[in-house]
């Protein structure tokens, strides 16, 4: 386990200085003159080479990549030139209402993802566990944008019941929340309906074990057995994949931004993207990309660490 | 994650792959979701060759005075902000949809196998070097590397495609890296060895035919997740653009003017979510009849 552990921490270190070398590379990886492209075509070739000596463009290739890779590892991801400030300091300021996205769309997916998979494993092939079989595969593929376009039609456009721009006012936490219903439910839908059918199958795995026929036969009933035994073993795969939604959600949460007008680091990307700010398109994805390695770290070493079985496997794959 | 296939018959005869083919159909359309999941595919695919028959109007037809409509029975789902038939433009949207994603997908596949298999019979350094950079390429979320990679290239059709594909290639290298390994280790592979079959015989013959159909099953159930990525790209404005009908160019068009008519936005939903809904239903049949233990590769690509 100890050498795991290592082994897998030492990866996720190398791969995160490998994605800063990638960023930093990646606009002389791909045709085109980012500098030309950002100015557009009435920038005159004086404004042009100063642009491209301050970003550090005429400078040999490894020479930059090297320098953004020293400096991000620093927490200097250069200025934005647009608005003069350091890249670092506006994607500090877009985490936490992502984070804060993620973290709720995750609870709420688990709150009534878990009932569900347990409801349907605990009643096999019963009317309900058909119903919610097909809400599941319904949900999973619900995309993100649909799930968030269509809420805002329903909820906001015809009902005018809930608030569909911006984030809200922090300082009122009534007004906060209920800007968040609509992108957290948005969020959330894929992952109720992943969890639901991830605790089903797994909880049914473990209700065939032998030892759970053994419970049987000792008299414990069906509840007991299933809610202190094959519960317990069915909400490790949760676990995990909850790191892993966790991942996918920083991710996904682009559209949902863009949808609700809320700010956070998907918009952040967004507007740059928009505006061709290549340092800060650079600088949020690369907050994006370490955030997702993280989640997925998060979510393998918890799998480790609560399921003894897989600790021994491991040894074998890699 | 290991995989170990079926050990099949080394010398499986194209006869008998074909009734494997038509035994696999059969089971298909037995099952409810397989039937569901095929006659919506079907139905999507005669919509892609030949969107003319059904569109009631041209794609770009523009009708100025019929402005943001809701559903009539001159125009069923309505018109958009320059007057243009929803259904239209919908079911032209199919065409665009399955030749982004069918090319983006295939290209992961033939380009992931390739890498895979240099990486497993190879080994070593060249083994190594194909991981770490497939877990750089997997280091972000899909979406995100596709979106970051277009803000470069420039927003295209073709464009979409490869950033598509190159978002998808780690999973299949890594899979068919995966399945090489386990093939190899199978002792007929060793007793063609030992009878002088040169290496590229041995993977076309032996190897090839035992790792397909896993990826295969793999691609089916990846084309609906490109598919929304593609439309989620164009949805942002960085995709397949505009007059092309895009599914996500018509939500864009459709959520710029939400508040006027909301229609567009509905009935681009609803025929993503019957597209998504159809190809997952045929893919994970499809895996659940070729190979049940497969069901690890379902994973969530946007």
């Amino acid at each position: 386990m100890g050498a795991y552990l290592l082994r897998r921490l030492i990866m996720t270190v190398l791969v995160i200085v490998l994605v800063m070398a990638f960023l930093g590379a990646l606009v002389h990886i791909i045709p085109g003159d980012p500098v030309t492209l950002m100015l557009g075509p009435r920038a005159t070739p004086d404004l042009i080479a100063q642009v491209r000596s301050q970003m550090e463009l005429d400078q040999p290739v490894y020479t930059q990549v090297g320098h953004f890779m020293i400096r991000a590892a620093q927490g200097d991801l250069g200025v934005d030139f647009v608005t003069d400030t350091s890249v670092m300091d506006l994607v500090i300021q877009a985490l936490p209402p992502t984070l804060t996205l993620a973290a709720l769309s995750l609870i709420l997916a688990a709150i009534f993802g878990i009932p569900l998979g347990i409801l349907s494993a605990t009643r096999p092939n019963s009317l309900l566990d058909r119903v919610t079989a097909v809400f599941s595969v319904s949900m999973i593929t619900i995309p993100p944008y649909v799930a968030g376009l269509l809420l805002l039609v329903i909820f906001a456009v015809r009902l005018k019941a809930l608030p569909s721009i911006g984030s809200g006012d922090i300082s009122d936490p009534v007004d906060y929340f209920l800007h968040l219903i609509l992108p957290v439910t948005a969020l959330a839908i894929t992952w109720i309906g992943y969890i639901a059918r991830l605790v089903r199958s797994s909880m049914l795995e473990v209700l065939n074990a032998d030892y759970i026929r053994t419970a049987r036969a000792y008299g414990l009933s069906d509840r007991r057995v299933a809610y202190k035994y094959a519960l317990r073993n069915a909400i490790i795969p949760t676990i995990a994949v909850l790191g892993v939604a966790f991942g996918s959600l920083i991710g996904v949460a682009i559209f949902v931004e863009v949808i609700f007008a809320r700010a956070g680091l998907g918009m952040l990307v967004f507007d740059a993207i928009q505006s061709r700010n290549y340092p800060l398109v650079r600088g949020g994805v690369l907050a994006i990309a370490i955030l997702f390695v993280l989640a997925n770290l998060v979510a393998d070493l918890t799998y480790q660490i609560v399921d003894p079985r897989i600790r021994v496997r491991s040894g074998s794959s890699s | 994650m290991a995989i170990s296939t079926p050990p099949r018959a080394a010398s499986s005869t194209r006869q008998s792959r074909l009734h494997g083919v038509a035994t696999t159909l059969q089971q298909l359309v037995h099952r409810p979701a397989g039937l569901i999941g095929l006659v919506i595919v079907v139905g999507l695919i005669i919509l892609a060759v030949a969107p003319g028959v059904f569109a009631p109007y041209e794609p770009d037809a523009q009708t100025i005075s019929d402005r943001l409509q809701g559903p009539s029975m001159d125009h069923l789902l309505g018109t958009d902000r320059i007057g243009r038939d929803t259904l239209s433009r919908l079911i032209f949207g199919v065409g665009i949809a399955l030749v982004v994603a069918l090319p983006a997908v295939l290209s992961a596949l033939v380009i992931g196998l390739l890498l895979g298999i240099v990486a497993a019979w190879r080994g070593g350094l060249i083994d190594s070097l194909l991981v770490i950079v497939m877990d750089v390429l997997q280091a972000f979320p899909a979406v995100i590397l596709a979106l970051a990679l277009l803000a470069l290239l420039g927003p295209s059709l073709r464009n979409v495609i490869i950033v598509i594909a190159i978002a998808f290639i780690p999973n299949y290298a890594r899979v068919s890296r995966a399945l090489v390994f386990s093939a190899k280790a199978n002792q007929w592979v060793e007793a063609e060895r030992a009878l002088g079959a040169s290496t590229l015989r041995i993977v076309f013959t032996h190897i090839l035919p035992n790792i397909l159909p896993p990826l295969f099953i793999l691609m089916a159930m990846d084309i609906p997740s490109a598919i929304v990525i593609e439309a989620g790209l164009s949805f942002l404005g960085l995709g397949v653009q505009p007059p092309t009908p895009s599914w996500g160019a018509i939500l864009s068009d459709g959520f710029q003017n939400i508040i006027q008519s909301p229609w567009a936005v509905v009935f681009a939903s609803i025929i993503l979510m019957i597209t998504t809904l159809g190809f997952t239903m045929l893919g994970e049949t499809l895996r659940d009849i070729v190979d049940p233990r497969l069901s690890g590769l379902t994973r969530r690509r946007w």
